[in-house]
């Protein structure tokens, strides 16, 4: 599936949900699934800065394809960084970076895309990115 | 007594609806909220008597100018000083610190001591550590026990004859503490230091007497006691502030100007260099005027009433924790449930109309202490209510049961 792909098929999942607390419902779930990061990547290099939570981040490629995995101590914050694996892992570098994030608008959470908000959702994009931008280099 | 329905009346603010419920404002602690009666007197200054102050011949400044300098006596008379040239007006507690922390810089020498409390906000922490740095004084600081009191014993024997400054916030805006200045200062003055005490968190909730404290230095922000942001003040005793150089150089601040000298001028405005924040000082005093037709004793009284029940409701809640359960106290509850950050738990209350605050309150040393990350911090004022209190623990049992 493409990124695009991806992002519709979360847009159809969350049109289906009548109020906010569905919504958050959904995300505190996906939080509680998220697999869990290997202790060994929950280093302070890997804490992405901007957030009230802590938020660890390790990428790492195969067969030129870009995977994360991420854990928070925040599960709200953990629910949204579900989201934006789901959406970016197993994808090639170029596909990340050239990827526009308005899905985020269209399933309700615009909320959280505020560079002041104390969760980071922008910081969280920007370093999922930074990791294509170092792989991309890497293929060139 | 106090009529809370009428004081509400006061506050546009508060009949408005965020995410589709009554907003419910407990984050007082940050910022406090605006009356009628300040939002008018900011309307009537720009309104009608706009102008620069001090220099201007024409009628439009000479108003601006005595409403200012009035906004000054108020100031006076409401903390209480022997003198109106002891009030400097600043652009908030913050910045009235760091006009002290850089005086202070020409007058300390390698091996003076500062001593500052364990419950201190970061901006009561960072200019005496850059004090320090260029000094080459060092730093202590006063311990904590659990409860969140400071250990008095611990700061007796930190005082010496190096000790030439003691910081301590008259209140903690983490945990609610209120820290036994009076005691703090008389034991600095008998080997000499001078005590500069941080009133932002106290001067919404009672009337302090800089006299009686016979405190040297005493600041606070307007923000916090129903005035707009961006102004504040420093009271300093007159011998202290003779001895500390200016801040900031420009305009005002001096007497005589020529390339080859400049003499300064004489207090306050030695100390307030360019075009001050007029509007600011004028709405300043308007709410010290509106704070005052309440009574801080019916302020006080009524807060207290909240702490008590807030405090009580919050305990029936299971798993619950308070941070800070210091005998003295003011409306300010800080705490956890279980293993739920903080943040989480915001979020959700911010879902259903409540604003809370959420995270290390700027004192990271106290989350230290506690060994967590933060805390959700709900602080009332006198125009919340008991019915917000009950529609804040059953917002916040919702967000448990999510969450759990």
């Amino acid at each position: 599936m493409t990124i695009e792909d991806v992002q519709n098929e979360i847009i159809d999942e969350f049109a289906m949900f009548e109020d906010w607390e569905e919504r958050y419902q959904y995300m505190i779930d996906l939080g509680k699934d998220l697999p869990i990061i290997d202790e060994k990547y929950k280093t302070e290099d890997n804490i992405i800065k901007g957030c009230q939570s802590k938020v660890w981040v390790h990428a790492i490629m195969e067969d030129d394809k870009v995977n994360f995995t991420a854990d928070s101590d925040a599960i709200i914050t953990k629910g949204i960084i579900a989201i934006l694996i789901r959406v970016f892992s197993n994808q090639h570098p170029k596909a990340i970076l050239e990827a526009n994030t308005d899905f985020i608008d269209k399933i309700g959470l615009k909320e959280h895309l505020s560079p002041t908000r104390a969760n980071g959702l922008v910081s969280m994009i920007k370093q999922l990115k930074m990791y294509a931008i170092a792989y991309q280099t890497q293929l060139n | 007594m106090l009529d809370v329905q009428k004081i509400r009346k006061d506050f546009p603010i508060l009949q408005r609806e965020v995410n589709g419920k009554p907003l419910i404002y407990f984050d007082n602690a940050a910022t406090s909220q605006t009356p009628q009666q300040v939002i008018d007197a900011i309307v009537d200054y720009y309104s009608n008597y706009n102008a620069n102050i001090h220099r201007g011949v024409h009628s439009l400044s000479q108003e601006a100018t005595d409403a200012y300098e009035q906004a000054r006596l108020k100031i006076q008379k409401h903390f209480n000083a022997k003198q109106s040239h002891e009030i400097i007006f600043t652009s908030g507690t913050t910045h009235s610190i760091n006009l002290v922390a850089n005086g202070f810089s020409s007058l300390l020498k390698k091996g003076d001591e500062i001593i500052v409390s364990a419950l201190e906000h970061h901006s009561n922490i960072v200019p005496w550590q850059m004090l320090c740095e260029r000094t080459g004084a060092s730093l202590k600081v006063i311990p904590m026990n659990e409860n969140g009191d400071l250990i008095l014993s611990e700061y007796e024997a930190l005082l010496n004859k190096n000790t030439k400054l003691v910081f301590v916030n008259h209140i903690s805006n983490a945990l609610g503490t209120i820290n036994p200045i009076e005691y703090i200062i008389e034991k600095a003055h008998a080997i000499g230091a001078a005590v500069l005490v941080d009133g932002a968190q106290s001067c919404p909730h009672l009337k302090p007497d800089v006299q009686a404290l016979d405190v040297d230095f005493y600041v606070c922000s307007a923000h916090k006691i129903c005035g707009p942001t961006g102004v504040g003040m420093l009271y300093g005793k007159e011998e202290w502030l003779n001895k500390l150089p200016p801040y900031q150089g420009g305009g005002e601040m001096i007497a005589e100007v020529s390339f080859e000298k400049t003499t300064y001028a004489g207090l306050p405005h030695k100390f307030e260099a360019g075009t001050p924040n007029i509007c600011g000082g004028i709405a300043f005093g308007a709410a010290l005027d509106y704070m005052n037709a309440i009574g801080f004793e019916n302020i006080a009284e009524y807060e207290n009433e909240l702490l008590e029940y807030g405090t009580a409701e919050l305990q029936k809640i299971e798993g619950l924790k308070i941070y800070g359960t210091a005998k003295e106290k003011t409306s300010v509850i800080s705490f956890n449930v279980g293993s739920i950050h903080p943040y989480d738990i915001g979020t959700i209350l911010d879902k259903m109309g409540i604003a809370v605050r959420t995270g290390h309150h700027c004192a990271q040393p106290i989350m230290d202490f506690y060994k967590i990350p933060g805390t959700i911090r709900a602080s009332f004022m006198f125009y919340n209510t008991k019915e917000e209190i009950d529609a804040f623990i059953t917002a916040l049992k919702k967000a448990i049961m999510m969450l759990s």
